[in-house]
């Protein structure tokens, strides 16, 4: 089944200058493979619209179950310049955990927050 | 049983909260504690302020409470202190901490400053390129307000070795701060990449201070940390080979956790292989994470490179200015009447001529916060906030933001909410830049001071 990839993973992000990084962390081992899969960089730069300016880079960082994504242009100019609200782009990582990603039944053992896949749908 | 090395977090940004910084010092039986008050912007923020207010001393504005906070526990416990808070006046701050270690009655302890970050004088002619553009530094000439460099850790370990008890420095590489006292009690090669590049991957888990120890991290319903209203700040149990036990004092909110601690790892890092520092580039990709405990994680096998030949250098220009202001909507109707005071502000920017770079009309509630990326579904909200903001050249241009946002008090929608200005609702924008620097050309020096 499809579900938000909050029940799939977490995420952080952070800046530099006018590029944001923002990585997104299985909650388990057998999930990582999904997002490998599903998350690609053209899917990622298209879940934040027009927000995110430049081009995207994907890490896969096997070790942590992770996949870093360094999104350029992403912060409005940079902490100083941006005139977003949240300059620093702290919260940014939470847009990604809207991302629709399909989760074959073998694996929804693993989701995390599993009450609240019934009221998503 | 091999030497092991405790060190602490006091802070890790220059707004940090003090209690938990006062909790490591007193509980954290810590060999170090060390702390991280800087951000991208901190130094030429202090050197407009400094020109604008001679009684501005140039180091941290919080130096006094944190001082004062850990000094006791830190001296009768022997605990050393590294620290960036001396911003522009490393030697000022470490004055400072004369006076207040002499007013709490504790005489003959050194301090050192590390000085040598500043090159605002020198930069033009030290650097090339600006990274971000490709264009030459010197077109930033007219606007320069201030230049560092990003120190690395061996002037703070040769201080360590001259017997300072206390090391305040100006800018220093933010996992730096927390690596120097390894190199300096395990005896690194400043060029030994391998344990500098472990011990920096290490700092790196420090230097954001409760981001590793549930921190910005709580997650309701997915990630929930015990009581996450008292964070404990990270304490890392070194061992000589450069690796780890990451914890914090028992008792304390949130949680170390193999979750918090990978997602601390790749905060702010761009490529995890190579994560430059001054000191050794970093490799994140081969480490290690195991739960040992409760609220203890054993780090091991982060790698390192040799270091590069450069320094980073942060440009900080004058670019002109900002202007902000909001007013609110609730109850029914409240997107349309935010729209329709959108339409108003958009004319009347218009009418009077308003000079920006850049316009900025977010409906807080709804798009402020992720702006393009807000999904076109999003539900309307009870309440929403009209935030306006522009970028301009000049403060005249700046004002007109705020003073179009008081015209909506009774120029504009039913049922609109208003503050009456209490506050400057323009500020200055700094403009940060990078380049680099070959690092032979930023000696750092070391000045010494007793209480």
């Amino acid at each position: 089944m499809k579900v938000l990839l909050q029940h799939v993973a977490h995420a952080r992000s952070g800046d530099k200058g006018n590029i944001c990084n923002i990585a997104v962390f299985a909650y388990t081992p057998a999930l990582y493979p999904l997002l490998k899969s599903q998350l690609t960089e053209e899917r990622f730069k298209a879940h934040y619209g027009g927000a995110i300016k430049g081009e995207v880079l994907r890490y896969e960082v096997d070790n942590l179950d992770a996949l870093n994504f360094v999104a350029h242009g992403a912060l409005g100019g940079g902490v100083s310049r941006s005139l977003c609200l949240d300059n620093y782009g702290k919260a940014l990582s939470a847009a990604i955990l809207g991302f629709e990603i399909e989760v074959p039944d073998a694996l929804l053992g693993e989701l995390r927050g599993r009450d609240l896949l019934q009221q998503e749908h | 049983m091999s030497k092991t090395i405790r060190i602490g977090s006091g802070a890790a940004w220059w707004g940090d909260r003090v209690e938990p910084a006062a909790l490591n010092a007193e509980r954290g039986q810590l060999d170090y504690l060390c702390f991280e008050t800087m951000a991208e912007a901190t130094v030429s923020a202090a050197q407009v302020r400094a020109r604008r207010d001679p009684a501005f001393p140039g180091y941290d504005t919080y130096l006094d409470d944190r001082m004062r906070a850990v000094l006791p526990a830190c001296m009768r416990q022997g605990t050393r202190i590294v620290s960036n808070q001396g911003w522009i006046n490393p030697d000022g701050a470490a004055q400072r901490i004369v006076h207040w270690l002499r007013e709490l009655g504790f005489r003959g302890v050194k301090i050192a400053a590390v000085n040598g970050s500043l090159i605002t004088e020198r930069v033009l002619q030290l650097t090339d390129r600006i990274l971000e553009n490709g264009e030459p530094t010197h077109t930033l000439a007219a606007t320069l307000i201030s230049a560092e460099a990003y120190l690395g850790a061996e002037q703070i370990a040769e201080a360590l070795r001259q017997g300072a008890q206390i090391v305040v420095t100006g800018r220093v590489a933010d996992p730096s701060i927390f690596m120097a006292p390894m190199m300096h009690e395990f005896g690194w090669d400043p060029l030994d990449h391998a344990r500098v590049g472990a011990g920096n991957g290490i700092g790196h888990l420090l230097e954001c201070g409760a981001q590793v120890t549930g921190g910005y991290f709580s997650d309701p319903g997915f990630k929930d940390v015990p009581d996450p209203w008292n964070f404990g700040f990270p304490i890392a149990e070194v061992e000589a080979d450069g690796s780890a036990v990451i914890t914090k004092v028992a008792g304390t909110g949130g949680a170390v956790t193999l979750q918090t601690v990978r997602e601390q790892m790749l905060y702010e890092v761009h490529d995890p292989a190579n994560y430059i520092t001054p000191d050794v580039v970093v490799d994140f990709t081969t480490a290690r994470l195991e739960e040992i405990g409760p609220d203890r994680v054993r780090v091991t096998n982060i790698g390192g490179k040799p270091r590069t030949a450069t320094l980073k250098v942060s440009i900080g220009c004058t670019e002109g200015f900002i202007g902000e202001d909001m007013f609110f909507y609730a109850g029914p109707g409240a997107l349309r009447r935010a729209q329709l005071a959108r339409r108003i502000l958009e004319e009347r920017f218009r009418i009077v001529g308003l000079e920006a770079e850049e316009i900025r009309i977010d409906f807080l509630g709804i798009n402020a916060i992720h702006g393009e990326a807000t999904p076109a579904d999003a539900p309307e909200p009870y309440e929403i906030a009209v935030r306006v903001a522009a970028r301009t050249r000049t403060r005249e241009e700046a004002v007109k933001v705020g003073r179009e946002v008081d015209g909506m008090a009774v120029s504009g929608v039913a049922h609109t909410g208003k503050r009456v200005p209490h506050q400057d609702r323009t500020r200055e924008v700094i403009g940060v830049w990078s380049s680099l620097v070959p690092r032979e050309k930023v000696p750092a020096t070391v000045n010494y001071f007793e209480s």
